[in-house]
């Protein structure tokens, strides 16, 4: 395959940046997208130009690192993480424009890069549970019902890469915060913080700059993990609890 | 067992909030309604239902212009003495009008702070462009402002009558109706606007519900034939006195 990508370029976070277009030849169709990057990155190495900066580290789709909205899309056109694209979801000789996630609360490093450790500072405000650690305890020693397990798990899924926020046209991340939020508050472990947790977990989430929700569905539409839309109604209704209890206090 | 305590308080450090949130340290519950993105959206989902609740009821008075000048003109006489004797001559008309003000105020102010913020949190277009959402959901702060301007001549025209066509009279609202739908203008403004109260209830109903917590993946159907189907009867019931107006069913 042989491409033309148009690739955000922006040297550090005070510079300013622009789109830059390369041509790539010898492209497979089983690359992944950030295989292709790396091809460019090569080449870009060889002519002493400065290769493009990506974040990346499993690329097996788990951990969150990849990002890029591909052709106006978070994680490109298909419904998984960048690294697990594939260019067969291309055509040969196709134009592809990378731009990197945007938000204010997620501001560019470099190129494509941008700092998320906004998502770690709202996991810090509530997104843990106060259970001492160590040696893994007994499985059954606290029952969970099936239908709460399902339910925790399905936010658990979130691996946290920000591609809601990146496609949310306000820039909010209240995909990710009930993601993380339901996960917890759904389990008898997650119970004692349950309403700190969602009061703390959002005031951050406000602090760090994040727009409110619209409900345009854009996030639950790109989020390569499938965290359904209605968590964040869920969400809303474990603020307005716990705000309503805090005011009986 | 006890060598477990200090390990729990360490922890404790160890996760204590980055910045602003520190236990003790949280606004009070009404501060949090107001200044947090969650609460402020609750304050626009119950003024929005309340808006809502009022435009069924306006929408079903309005209907009664097809069965005449006296049951129309005795409706709009009835708005009057509700309550009675209780209440005084338009006690509770000025009632709902207050707690209608207080509504919009609280909509459009939330409107517009959550819209600053949103903009803000969002200040670099992508440079490749492509169509996101609903027609319904992106016109909601254009559809909003131009209800809020609609309302404003609507009161003008057939409250007040400061801007009526054609010789306002009081008391006398069949006349002023068709006076009102008797102009092109009159019509055009009027259809654009029920028409922009479809588009916006077609998704600040759903809206509501999920901000309100009521929404979940069961209800999604539910919740979203609700919202159309609202949405269409208050258009459709609102375009129906023009309408007739204009094609002489009503005259």
């Amino acid at each position: 395959m042989k491409l033309t990508l148009r690739v955000w370029r922006q040297k550090n976070a005070g510079a300013d940046g622009a789109m830059s277009t390369y041509e790539v030849d010898g492209i497979s169709q089983d690359m992944s997208f950030l295989e292709m990057l790396d091809t460019l990155n090569e080449e870009l190495i060889l002519k002493g130009e400065d290769p493009v900066a990506f974040d990346h580290d499993c690329r097996e789709g788990i951990c969150g690192a990849c990002s890029l909205v591909i052709n106006g899309d978070a994680h490109g056109p298909e419904r998984t993480t960048t690294c697990q694209l594939h260019m067969r979801s291309f055509e040969d000789g196709d134009t592809i424009d990378v731009e990197p996630w945007r938000a204010s609360a997620f501001p560019v490093v470099k190129d494509l890069v941008v700092d998320r450790s906004a998502f770690d500072r709202i996991i810090q405000a509530g997104g843990y549970i106060t259970a001492p650690t160590g040696a893994a305890p007994e499985a059954h020693a606290t029952p969970v019902p099936k239908p709460d397990a399902d339910f925790a798990f399905e936010h658990a899924e979130c691996i946290g890469c920000g591609a809601c926020v990146a496609a949310c046209p306000n820039g909010s991340a209240m995909l990710f915060t009930s993601a993380k939020v339901n996960h917890l508050n759904v389990l008898p472990q997650g119970a004692p913080e349950r309403e700190t947790r969602v009061l703390d977990m959002v005031g951050q989430m406000d602090a760090e700059g994040f727009g409110g929700c619209t409900l345009t569905g854009e996030c639950a539409t790109a989020c390569p993990k499938g965290i359904p839309l209605p968590s964040i109604a869920a969400m809303n209704k474990e603020w307005l609890r716990a705000n309503r209890k805090a005011a009986k206090r | 067992m006890r060598s477990l305590a200090p390990t729990v308080i360490s922890m404790a450090l160890a996760t204590r909030p980055v910045k602003g949130t520190a236990p003790g340290k949280r606004p009070s519950p009404a501060r949090s309604l107001w200044d947090s993105t969650i609460g402020k959206k609750t304050v626009m989902a119950v003024s929005g239902l309340i808006m809502l609740g009022y435009l069924v009821a306006h929408m079903l008075g309005n209907l009664k212009i097809f069965f005449g000048s006296d049951e129309f003109n005795g409706y709009a006489h009835w708005l009057r003495t509700i309550g009675e004797p209780l209440m005084h001559y338009e006690w509770t008309l000025w009632v709902i009008r207050v707690v209608l003000v207080a509504a919009v105020v609280l909509h459009a102010v939330s409107a517009y702070q959550l819209s600053r913020r949103d903009i803000k949190a969002r200040p670099t277009k992508y440079v490749h462009r492509r169509k996101r959402a609903s027609y319904a959901t992106r016109t909601m702060r254009w559809g909003g402002i131009i209800l809020a301007l609609f309302i404003v001549w609507h009161i003008l025209d057939l409250t007040t009558g400061t801007v009526h066509a054609d010789g306002f009279e009081h008391g006398r609202p069949y006349q002023n109706v068709i006076d009102t739908f008797s102009t092109w203008y009159g019509n055009v403004i009027y259809i654009v606007a029920v028409t922009a109260v479809g588009l916006h209830v077609r998704h600040g109903f759903w809206s509501a519900a999920q901000t309100l917590g009521v929404g979940n993946a069961r209800r999604e159907r539910l919740l979203k034939t609700g919202a159309n189907t609202l949405a269409l009867v208050l258009t459709l019931g609102f375009v129906s006195v023009p309408v007739a107006v204009m094609t002489g069913v009503v005259s």
